[in-house]
């Protein structure tokens, strides 16, 4: 697949974007200026930018509680998302989402998830009304390799079969649900799960290529928008922090030797040196990209430090479309 | 006006909503073979296929047996332009997709600060009084009561089905509609216009004196028929049936108490925690004062139905036990002065 310089500059943007974010939201949160705990996308940013960039503007994606790389994939302004994640009423959700429920209409990013695999179903309505109301637009779900036992994906990818719904099934396969891995609770591969559903079912060895995910979920969009209906990829990567930041485990779960090699798999170094290899950018162009991400985080933050808290009367609103009967 | 069926009526209000407007679509187990009679409307049971026919099968979708999938996908296209109605068939089918309704449909739009809507109704019948045993038996109404952001209608008659359920639709929050069974072949004359009937206001069936008499689903029944028993006997009762318990009419039973003294809730949900609970416990935290007999619940005890008709009715509300009830708060003396 060919690509436009600017489309690749983009795609490794928006994986800086995530990685300067995530690192700045990991610091807020041990020096207590996120209340609660994140879970940071650090060392999944290909998996992630590839998937997202994969889609069209008005295409619609749900997340999980791994949460804030899938809007800043999307293309969500950063500022409203860090005043989200400390509670503020500039946040993208007024403050009433957090750090785990993350929503950007705006991007067609309907929201993350707390309940593990529960927006998957989410996605495929959206999918629906795609199909229903003829506007062409794409729905795709991420979800873990914790997510991959749950009954309603199995619900989700049937229903959407043999409707044939506009989906990409979208497993970021990071190897661990929270501490147990993935092998040990699943059975077979994910992707070939596909098979019995008649759809198309595909695996990304290397989720640390931007590229080899792009061009993986490019297919499946393609094909969900020319009307072929659904399809599953799964993508192989590996979270570089602990499952949440603060946690601390009394077992090391992680085999040093295996995080180490992973670790050496950086995402956003690979394409770094993958650009300057084909001669899309120089080093002083890219230095020049990451200094710009960095001030655009450092703005993100300022917005939110800056924002004032939701008044006390925010927690009786948007429950439904006019407020009724609700005590105060 | 005709006469329709509660069954009736209801495939009526789906027809009118679908014809309104195109953004409406039906899905659901059954939905297009027409098999519990609403995917008609007008008749009291349709021909086979008539919702199919006259609206396509782009818009009349039959689903696999996945309740979760269902009122998922059902919630993600309310949020992106659809405005579904889901047939849930049986109630107790509603707890396959808990997930789904408590942590997405109820939530979704106040967690993601109002940037959602969901105008989406769920539809099931409750299945009790018909000896279909403890799995489709249930009336579970009271615990969705404890999940903000869903709303929840509970006709009790032909055409107060029919306008709430027009209401539920045009309506931009998601709604469950808990309809009873032993309520399907009740006639009456419904104007086969539209109309929709306002969510949170009660219908005084009936104005009495002595004692207010608050009716759930079947139990306004059982209120009618009591108070018709306690008028020979010289008792005037006031029969108020809240018709949706979310948002709940609480005003007007609390100005009904306020003249007659006395509460007796006819709720064929179970006791702990009940419809019939929560009213008593408004009631005796804002009328207190007008109370003059202890605030009395004609509910189904706790336990399971059981299968055999020959022990499967005496556990609903009916006519006796609510006629009991109101004379045990008649006879309580009155509060000293």
């Amino acid at each position: 697949m060919t690509r436009p310089n600017d489309l690749l500059l983009e795609m490794q943007k928006r994986m800086l974007r995530i990685r300067f974010f995530d690192e700045r939201a990991s610091k807020m949160v041990k020096r207590g200026e996120i209340p609660g705990t994140v879970h940071t996308s650090i060392g999944q940013e290909a998996q992630v930018v590839g998937a997202c960039m994969a889609l069209a503007e008005g295409d619609y994606m749900t997340g999980n509680h791994r949460s804030h790389g899938h809007p800043i994939g999307k293309g969500a302004a950063l500022g409203p998302l860090m005043a989200e994640l400390t509670g503020k009423a500039t946040g993208v959700c007024g403050g009433k989402g957090g750090s785990m429920h993350l929503a950007d209409f705006k991007v067609g990013s309907l929201g993350e998830s707390g309940i593990v695999g529960s927006s998957i179903p989410i996605a495929t309505g959206a999918a629906l009304s795609s199909k229903v109301l003829g506007t062409g637009r794409v729905s795709l779900a991420f979800f873990g390799d914790g997510a991959a036992n749950q009954g309603c994906l199995y619900e989700a990818m049937n229903l959407s079969s043999v409707w044939d719904l506009p989906i990409v099934f979208l497993c970021e396969n990071n190897q661990y649900a929270l501490s147990t891995p993935a092998h040990t609770v699943t059975a077979g591969v994910i992707a070939e799960r596909a098979a019995g559903f008649a759809m198309p079912g595909v695996r990304v060895e290397d989720g640390q290529d931007v590229l080899k995910v792009h061009d993986a979920v490019k297919t499946a969009v393609d094909r969900a928008r020319a009307g072929q209906g659904p399809s599953l990829v799964e993508v192989i990567t590996y979270r570089f922090n602990e499952h949440s930041e603060g946690l601390k485990l009394g077992t090391d779960y992680r085999n040093p030797a295996e995080r180490e090699a992973w670790m050496k798999r950086d995402p956003i170094k690979m394409f770094r040196a993958h650009l300057i290899d084909k001669g899309i950018a120089d080093a002083v162009v890219l230095d020049a990209l990451e200094a710009e991400v960095a001030a655009e985080v450092e703005a993100a933050y300022q917005f939110a430090e800056e924002s004032d808290y939701p008044a006390a009367s925010v927690a009786f609103k948007d429950l439904y479309t006019e407020p009724f009967g609700v005590t105060q | 006006m005709t006469v329709m069926s509660y069954l009736g009526a209801i495939g009526a209000a789906q027809r009118e909503a679908m014809e309104a407007d195109p953004r409406v679509i039906i899905m659901g187990e059954d939905v297009e073979a027409n098999v519990y009679g609403t995917m008609g409307g007008g008749k009291s049971r349709a021909d086979k296929g008539d919702f199919l026919q006259m609206f396509g099968a782009r818009r009349i979708r039959n689903t696999p047996i996945s309740e979760e999938a269902m009122v998922g996908a059902a919630a993600g296209a309310a949020m992106t332009g659809l405005r579904p109605i889901v047939d849930l068939s049986y109630s107790s089918f509603l707890y396959m997709a808990m997930d789904q309704l408590v942590n997405q449909v109820a939530k979704n739009r106040y967690m993601f600060g109002g940037q959602a809507s969901l105008p989406v109704v769920f539809r099931s019948a409750m299945f009790f009084g018909l000896n279909t045993g403890a799995h489709h038996s249930d009336r579970p109404y009271p615990m969705f009561m404890n999940v903000p952001g869903l709303k929840i209608m509970v006709p009790a008659t032909p055409s107060d089905a029919k306008g709430l359920l027009r209401t539920a639709v045009d309506m931009d929050d998601p709604v469950l509609s808990f309809e009873a069974c032993i309520l399907w072949g009740l006639k009456e004359e419904v104007d086969e216009g539209e109309y929709r009937i306002p969510f949170g206001v009660a219908r005084t069936h009936r104005h009495g004196n002595d004692v207010t008499i608050v009716g759930i689903s079947t139990g306004v029944h059982a209120a009618l028929q009591a108070a018709q028993k306690l008028e020979a006997e010289g008792i005037s009762a006031e029969v108020i049936d809240p018709r949706t318990m979310v948002p709940l009419d609480s005003d007007a039973i609390l100005n009904s108490v306020a003249r007659t003294g006395r509460l007796v809730i006819v709720d064929p949900a179970h006791t702990t925690c009940g419809a019939a609970a929560e009213i008593s416990a408004i009631v005796a935290e804002k009328a207190f004062d007008c109370l003059r007999g202890p605030i009395m619940r004609v509910t189904t005890p706790d336990t399971q139905i059981p299968f055999s008709p020959a022990i499967e009715k005496q556990l609903y509300p009916d006519a006796a036990k609510t006629i009991a009830a109101v004379k045990r708060t008649m006879e309580a003396r009155t509060r000293a002065a």
